[in-house]
């Protein structure tokens, strides 16, 4: 039996412990605002605790009372679609703009002049705050405003439009603002991915007699696959929560008649009687759908690499037992 | 170059961290104690912390009304004493953010140092009950020193709203009788006449309402601008409050209110404007067609007039815009809309402070006079408003000069407080939110109902239906 050659014996610096010390500060910050808040959250929600005018009622102990209450009772489920309503329609557009505006920008045929004025115009958008965004359009398309008189002047339409009262067109607008805030960040994530595939593939392609449809379906989108999935889950998340847009449009309402009003919104609607208990089970409940929403794409997204581990542990392991190859 | 960029930004990080941690009320150096030496007796018969008066005097209010009455008339007449600065903490009634920030503020009385307590506050009627009955308002005539005296000429419905066991806890320098205030113009073409006593009798109940409001309608013109503007009026004159036992009771008088309401939307003689929104104004100005508005004295000074000006940067006079243009009557039913009731806080260290503030502003018979001759406020002492309403030269420009105490004057006195609860404030809102979808033709009758108790117990998790 071969000994096996000892290199634990071999002394050597470890520097190990300095990578712990940079990574603390991320993980004490995390713990004191994340993981400490989460978990009281968790408890908090088996309390029943209120206030009404000025007297606090509990927090008494009711187990899973709230629970029972939120999901049969309440219109959670409602306001879950109207989330995602809300998020599709905004996404759709966005990752179809974003998309072509990436394949023109990168595209050596078309060559755009000026793209950094572009890509600087086309990302401004994110950096507007949400809530001065919302006031601005309910300003502009409020049953007197500017877009209104236009179109009435214009002739397009006889009577002003009411846009906020009017589900549609609620929904519609609050899906424009996101939209419009992100396709942005969505064309420059794109584009670097874009640029990342390597060159040589388009011209062995090109070389091949594929067509520009066929480059793009067969080439250009499964390699940017991951960044596609990136875009997608950060998306999603953001679209779990999403409050600021629709909370200020609607004045918290999601008029009418709640039809915009997204899981957020109606977790501060409890807020507003400082109502922990029944606050903190739509919180759970929000955060055990994106964990999992977020490990299901998660594992889709390692799916290949996981399959390839797999692939080199079988390897391995045969070649461990059928005899020593001096590994 | 690239160095010297990163080391401005490095300074204006760090600059702006330090910036914030800036105080933008600087208390004064105290100099001597405050000259209300002969007030201290009475402050000492109250919590044994108030020895010696506060260096600053922190009041909590949502908008500037009062701010200007108390400049006029006490920080202008030389009253406020030296040393002690005023120190107005105004937020903004939306959202319920003003009466977040009270609360915060009252229920972190007792750690608060001695500057930072809030000292008086300002409430309204709709929600003067959730304070009232709590032990964070101190009593006006035990705790704070003004006597029985003092507040004997007020409308006797503004003492019992503040009153809780018997003990008087807010005072309000007006009185909200309220009534319909309407375009002359309009009324001239529609009723014929623009005399209060024709426009009375055109308007002196619902049915003969809404039969002038259909001729409104044909002639092109607005009964009212909007869902909300004579809610009040139907909710005044419930005959049951909102919540016994925690039982929610829709009132029918309420009730009377939605079908007026869908009525008025369907047949188009209101303009769907939301209360408080630019479309309802815009039924104001010069070529605006809203033919009524509902409110009180300070509906039409503070809201109404300066939105109905064509310059607002302009004199407040005829022809601006449609000042002038405007008459009150009684109208169909009489009602109150609101007032401001000023509460001293427990533990304020100001007490003898607060206790002159609140004589001269809602006391003293001179001030109140003075406010309804500048303001056109409906001040709250029989006997000024009683005279006002006999003086045959008093008039207001907005009104075309008319006597708009004489109007409201028995309305004053017929107000009834025996209906109001701790929960009205939250009932208005959430009813007029959940029907105006129903006004609007998005959800039946049955789903506003609905959507109105979901909303409410979400409000008030103790209430059921």
């Amino acid at each position: 039996m071969k000994t096996q050659t000892s290199y634990k014996r071999r002394r050597s610096v470890s520097y190990a412990k300095w990578g712990y010390f940079f990574i603390a500060p991320f993980f004490i910050i995390y713990f004191t605002f994340q993981l400490i808040p989460l978990l009281s959250t968790f408890y908090n929600s088996f309390f029943e605790s209120y206030r009404v005018g000025l007297t606090q009622v509990g927090p008494n102990f009711v187990g899973f009372q709230n629970y029972v209450q939120i999901l049969t009772e309440s219109e959670l489920p409602r306001f879950a679609a109207n989330t995602f309503i809300l998020w599709i329609i905004g996404f759709i557009p966005q990752i179809l703009v974003a998309m072509a505006l990436a394949l023109i920008f990168t595209s050596y045929r078309l060559n755009i002049k000026g793209q950094g004025i572009f890509k600087t115009v086309i990302y401004m958008p994110n950096l507007i705050m949400a809530s001065a965004f919302s006031m601005l359009f309910f300003a502009l398309f409020s049953d007197q405003g500017p877009v209104n008189i236009l179109l009435v002047s214009t002739g397009i339409i006889d009577e002003p439009f009411r846009f906020l009262s009017n589900t549609n067109a609620t929904r519609g607008l609050i899906a424009s603002m996101n939209y419009l805030m992100w396709f942005g960040n969505t064309t420059i994530l794109l584009m670097a991915g874009i640029m990342g595939i390597d060159q040589n593939l388009f011209e062995a392609a090109e070389v091949d007699g594929a067509s520009s449809v066929n480059v793009f379906f067969r080439v250009t989108l499964p390699l940017l696959a991951p960044i596609l999935i990136y875009v997608l889950i950060t998306s999603m998340i953001g679209g779990i929560q999403m409050f600021d847009v629709p909370q200020i449009l609607t004045n918290g309402n999601g008029n009418p008649d709640r039809t915009s009003m997204t899981m957020i919104m109606y977790l501060n609607k409890h807020l507003a009687s400082k109502n922990y208990g029944l606050a903190g089970v739509v919180s759970v409940l929000i955060f055990i759908v994106t964990g999992i929403f977020s490990v299901f794409v998660y594992r889709s997204l390692t799916k290949s690499s996981r399959e390839e581990k797999k692939i080199i542990n079988k390897k391995y392991k045969v070649k461990r037992k059928g005899g020593s190859y001096g590994y | 170059m690239k160095k010297l960029i990163v080391l401005l930004l490095a300074l204006v990080m760090v600059f702006s961290m330090v910036a914030c941690g800036e105080k933008p009320v600087e208390t004064e150096e105290p100099t001597e104690a405050s000259t209300e030496t002969e007030e201290v007796t009475d402050a000492e018969t109250e919590a044994p912390e108030v020895a010696e008066e506060g260096k600053v005097l922190n009041i909590y209010c949502w908008n500037e009304e009062f701010q200007t009455r108390f400049k006029t008339f006490y920080e202008d007449a030389g009253k406020v004493p030296e040393g002690v600065t005023i120190n107005w903490v105004i937020t903004p009634n939306e959202n319920n953010a003003y009466q977040n920030k009270l609360d915060e503020a009252l229920l972190a009385q007792a750690d608060a140092a001695d500057d930072d307590k809030i000292d008086l506050f300002l409430i309204e009627a709709d929600y003067a009950l959730k304070y009232v009955n709590t032990d964070y308002t101190l009593d006006v005539i035990n705790e704070v020193g003004l006597t029985e005296e003092d507040v004997a000429d007020m409308y006797q419905y503004t003492k019992d709203i503040c009153t809780a066991d018997g003990k008087l806890k807010g005072v309000s320098w007006q009185a909200c009788p309220a009534g319909v205030i309407y375009r002359r113009s309009i009324a001239k073409e529609v009723i014929g006449s623009d005399d209060p006593a024709d426009v009375q009798a055109a308007l002196a109940d619902w049915d003969k309402f809404d039969a002038v409001a259909a001729d409104a309608k044909e002639k092109g013109y607005f009964m009212v601008s909007g869902y909300d503007d004579d809610y009040r009026v139907f909710s005044n004159n419930i005959s049951e409050p909102w919540v016994t036992d925690d039982k929610i009771t829709i009132d029918p008088s309420v009730k009377r209110w939605v079908e007026q309401t869908k009525l008025y939307t369907d047949n188009g003689y209101n303009n769907k404007a939301s209360l408080w929104s630019a479309e309802q104004w815009a039924g104001a100005k010069d070529d605006g067609t809203v033919m009524t508005y509902f409110g009180p004295g300070w509906f039409f000074d503070f809201c109404l007039m300066p939105n109905c000006l064509a310059d607002s940067e302009g004199e407040a006079e005829v022809g601006n815009g449609s000042y002038g243009d405007w008459g009150i009557v009684k109208g169909p039913q009489g009602f109150f809309w609101g007032g401001t009731w000023v509460c001293a806080a427990a533990g304020t260290d100001n007490v003898s402070l607060v206790k002159d503030i609140m004589y001269t502003l809602t006391c003293d018979v001179d001030t109140l006079t003075s406010i309804t001759e500048t303001y056109n406020d409906f001040t709250n002492n029989v006997p000024a408003m009683e005279a006002f309403a006999a003086d045959e030269n008093f008039g207001s420009d907005f009104l075309g000069g008319q006597n708009f105490v004489s109007v409201l004057l028995d309305s004053a006195q017929s107000i009834s407080m025996e209906n109001i609860g701790p929960y009205d404030q939250g009932m208005t809102e959430e009813f007029q939110k959940a029907f105006k979808d129903y006004f609007d033709g998005v959800v039946d009758e049955e789903t506003a109902y609905e959507n109105f108790y979901t909303a409410i117990m979400e409000k008030y998790p103790n209430l059921s239906k």
